[in-house]
């Protein structure tokens, strides 16, 4: 059935895939957010055991969704991961470690003899959820201010800076993006404990976070968004190939493309309604309205950088060299056979909302995570 | 066409890409193990209800959570150094390449990561049943999880299902089946995972070897040695089996490697195998080959057994792939250096006329690569093109590193085979831990199935170079252009944070080893 599609069709196929899995990403970043709360939340040893199990129970989500998501990119696309990974090093270097150091943090952190300190390990999660968020941030945003590379006949990356990706962190467009991404991660982990935590004090303190991460959320969000529409865009010619700048291209994609300003009109009503209904009542429902309106949200930000003939990898060096969903995807062959295995994907999801809801069928509360019984605690 | 390459630069890359994939394998094997073994032991207890091998299970799977957090940890790097540090070889393989890794992360890593939660946090949760479920779904999808990344693997020592498409400088894929069923695929996943069974086998025998001689845990040790041991046996045979089979394809598919495993230069018939020896120096520049070996004790014909399962079977040296063997038909690497060099200008040509506008001549050019006859004589030696005018030595693996590493990987594999079997025998009869010097041996063998991994894996990607894609890509023309001190500021960021995380990793399992299965 998919041999029958376009190799156009295909690609936006798979760059859908993609902005699906990156969108999901955003919002399993709650992971990320949380553990920057660690000492904030937790005032006592059991409380922050607490607030560290129950991140513990989902951090591998987060980690698995980012790692598909390089890998379906690798797969789709794969001139950009061998663009944006060569050319920026450093900042996917630094992003990869703050991931490196996560993964053992959980299992090591309350061992016996675990050679660091249980200190180190909550600041190596506390590394993670400041870095990740804020460099995964600064580069997407990248896909709308472009980057300095460019490509050679044999589609080679040369990247024109020295500070290989690192000068995206500092470019205010940017780090517009790196902050929003960064305190919606802080929010999300906030609503993700209202939701999962049984203890008063916890909840209590997390209400109050919310109000102070949410309104600097409020503000980076707006500026970025306000900027990226009044922005020049990079607009390619579907014959041609030929890449160009475009006045308000980002607000002429909202325009051209109905549902996806429709999506992202529904998105941003969505995150604020979880996050003042959280405020104003006491509710743990919260997260699953923030959370879905974080999906419906970015994924329309990647379809407003890669559809509608624009270049989302753009080049600001040489807009030749800018990456389009139809000049850098694997070949139609390719894309289609990944497509039959995309059908799985539903399947994989029903039995991740089945695992998830087994488990998390009780709050968590202090008894839980100081149970001397034989139970796997972080 | 390679004396723009900064070697500073690919040998850091190599070296980062070596650190970060063996460090990784040292905790993949025992998790794709233990993650079996702990599930075998849980369904004998759900079949029997006996609380014991609940705290059996409870313990390896203690164990196996410590090791599996930090293969995640070592392994998220390895997925996207293949960017970072290679990303020509990104482009150049991209196409084939990402296609399983991307199956991988939807069908495995979500299923493994998944299923991890229940097993570990399901307990009081979630039905017995539907926590062994989740037990065995956590092995299966370890298991998958190694599916994928040793497709590509094998697509690396063995490009088959792929056509070069020269518009795009890159290789595409022609037939999903071809490249994942490949008989390089297919044997070379047997064999990594029969051989990381036969590790977590060995470790769960040796360390419950430790309870035996401290007289701790009896019944604990003893049963947990019974099912390692049958696993273990199950497991060597397969290694060797499948082993044995990989050499067969290695002789057909990759001479040159299987040259370098045995220390040959000159090839022949009636091959003998060096079963135990020593190398002189340097041999790949030594000239005259019987001065290569210090001592060797050699099993006649049966290296032509091995590789072609007749003792008739001409075994080619690494002077035969050199310089050629006419007889043999063998063509001189002189010969497809100067045919791959001719494929490299026929695909700058192609894109000269593209760029230009030349119809005429472009269409001449993409015609020789639609032409069978012209890929199989000039395009299949691609790769040689980029040796034109650069020493025949930098086409030679490194034959010490091979022939050690080959050789210490078969007889550590004899080993564990023989362990098990002793350790399954002794438990039959309930004397398994009657001799006290048969659990140090135990013990002493918990490293070594770790080493022979690792020589298995040297002699798989040493023995390639200077390939990455065999014959097709050098090492050198796949490396990303960075300056070679950023990647040595990251080789030293990653061996100091492994290095680190190893320590703990090691001090926390052996204090939780020490507790034993009735503490928390």
């Amino acid at each position: 059935m998919f041999e029958n599609l376009s190799y156009l069709a295909l690609q936006q196929y798979w760059y859908v895939i993609v902005s699906l899995l990156g969108a999901i990403l955003v919002f399993l970043m709650f992971v990320q957010g949380g553990q920057t709360f660690i000492y904030t939340l937790g005032k006592t040893e059991n409380q922050r055991t607490i607030i560290v199990n129950t991140l513990g129970r989902k951090w591998e989500f987060t980690f698995t969704t980012l790692v598909t998501f390089g890998g379906a990119f690798f797969a789709s696309f794969p001139l950009f991961y061998a663009t944006s990974f060569g050319g920026a090093y450093w900042v996917w270097m630094l992003i990869l470690f703050a991931f490196v150091i996560q993964a053992v943090s959980y299992e090591f952190r309350s061992r016996a003899s675990n050679f660091l300190g249980k200190k180190t390990f909550e600041a190596f999660l506390f590394l993670n959820g400041l870095l990740g968020t804020l460099l995964i941030g600064t580069a997407v945003a990248t896909f709308f201010s472009g980057s300095q590379f460019s490509l050679n006949e044999m589609n080679s990356v040369s990247w024109e800076t020295g500070a290989r990706g690192l000068e995206a962190a500092l470019d205010p467009f940017n780090l517009m993006l790196g902050l929003t991404v960064f305190f919606l991660a802080r929010v999300l982990g906030l609503l993700y404990f209202m939701n999962t935590i049984d203890h008063d004090e916890i909840i209590a303190r997390s209400k109050k976070q919310l109000l102070i991460n949410g309104i600097p959320f409020v503000v980076f969000f707006l500026t970025f968004a306000i900027w990226l529409m009044l922005r020049d865009g990079f607009a390619y010619d579907p014959v041609s190939g030929v890449v160009s700048m475009e006045s308000y291209k980002y607000l002429h994609n909202l325009f051209e493309m109905p549902l996806v300003l429709i999506m992202l009109l529904l998105g941003v009503v969505a995150v604020l309604w979880g996050i003042i209904q959280s405020l104003l009542k006491i509710t743990s429902k919260g997260i699953w309205f923030t959370g879905p309106g974080t999906i419906l949200v970015v994924l329309s930000l990647f379809f407003l950088a890669g559809f509608n003939n624009t270049a989302y990898y753009p080049s600001s060096y040489d807009l030749q060299s800018s990456l389009t969903i139809m000049n850098s995807s694997s070949s139609k062959f390719t894309l289609v056979a990944m497509s039959y295995v995309s059908l799985a994907v539903p399947f994989v999801l029903a039995y991740i909302i089945y695992a998830w809801k087994s488990i998390n069928n009780k709050k968590i509360d202090e008894a839980e995570v100081t149970a001397h019984d034989d139970t796997h605690i972080y | 066409m390679l004396e723009s390459i900064d070697t500073s630069l690919i040998d850091w890359s190599r070296a980062q890409f070596a650190l970060t994939a063996m460090y990784h394998w040292l905790f993949v094997p025992l998790t794709l193990g233990l993650s079996f073994i702990v599930a075998f032991m849980e369904t004998i207890y759900v079949k029997t209800g006996d609380e014991e091998w609940k705290r059996i299970t409870k313990f390896w799977m203690k164990l196996f959570g410590i090791n599996f957090a930090i293969g995640v940890s070592t392994g998220i790097i390895l997925e996207f150094e293949f960017g970072t540090n290679w990303s020509n070889y990104s482009w150049f393989v991209g196409d084939i390449f990402g296609a399983p890794l991307a199956i991988e992360g939807i069908m495995a890593f979500f299923m493994e990561s998944t299923f991890i939660a229940v097993m570990f946090f399901g307990w009081n949760k979630v039905s017995k049943r539907f926590h062994l479920t989740s037990t065995w779904l956590t092995a299966i999808g370890a298991n998958l999880s190694a599916v994928w990344i040793l497709v590509a693997n094998a697509w690396m020592q063995d490009p088959v299902g792929t056509k070069f498409n020269p518009l795009k400088a890159r290789n595409e894929m022609t037939s999903f089946w071809d490249v994942f069923l490949s008989e390089t695929a297919v044997n070379k996943f047997m064999h990594t995972i029969t051989s990381s069974f036969t590790l977590a086998s060995i470790f769960v025998i040796g360390v419950s070897a430790w309870y035996l001689l401290k007289n701790r845990n009896v019944l604990f040790a003893k049963r947990s040695t019974v099912v390692a041991a049958v696993f273990g046996i199950i497991a060597s045979v397969f290694t060797i089996f499948t082993g044995d089979t990989s050499a067969r394809i290695i002789a057909r598919e990759q001479p040159m490697k299987f040259a370098a495993i045995e220390g040959l230069y000159e090839g022949q018939t009636h091959a003998p195998l060096v079963a135990i020896g020593a190398l002189k120096t340097d041999t790949t520049m030594i000239p005259n080959p019987r001065e290569r070996f210090i001592f060797k004790f050699e099993i006649p014909s049966a290296l032509s057994y091995m590789a072609f399962l007749t003792p008739n079977g001409f075994v080619a040296g690494v002077n035969d792939m050199v310089y050629g063997n006419e007889e043999q038909g063998i063509l001189s690497y002189n010969e497809r250096i100067e045919r791959g060099a001719v494929a490299i200008e026929t695909l700058k040509t192609l894109k000269l006329a593209s760029d230009r506008g030349d119809e005429e001549a472009f269409a001449e050019a993409k015609a020789k690569f639609d032409d069978p006859q012209w890929l199989h004589d000039y395009y299949q030696y691609f790769g040689y093109g980029y040796y034109k005018d650069r020493p025949l030595s930098e086409l030679i693996p490194n034959v010490k590193l091979n022939f050690y590493s080959f050789h210490i990987m078969v007889f550590m594999g004899l080993h564990f085979l023989i362990l098990s079997f002793i350790a399954l025998m002794g438990s039959l009869k309930n004397r398994w831990g009657d001799k006290k010097w048969l659990l140090w041996v135990a013990i002493i063998t918990i490293p070594m199935p770790y080493i022979a991994s690792q020589a298995g894996w040297i002699v798989a990607e040493v023995g390639r170079q200077p390939w990455v894609v065999y014959e097709l890509m050098p090492t050198v023309a796949a490396v990303s252009k960075i300056s070679p001190t950023a990647v040595q500021i990251t080789f030293w960021i990653f061996l100091a944070t492994f290095t680190a995380l190893l320590v703990a990793e090691l001090k926390i399992l052996t204090t939780q080893i020490k507790k034993g299965p009735e503490e928390k």
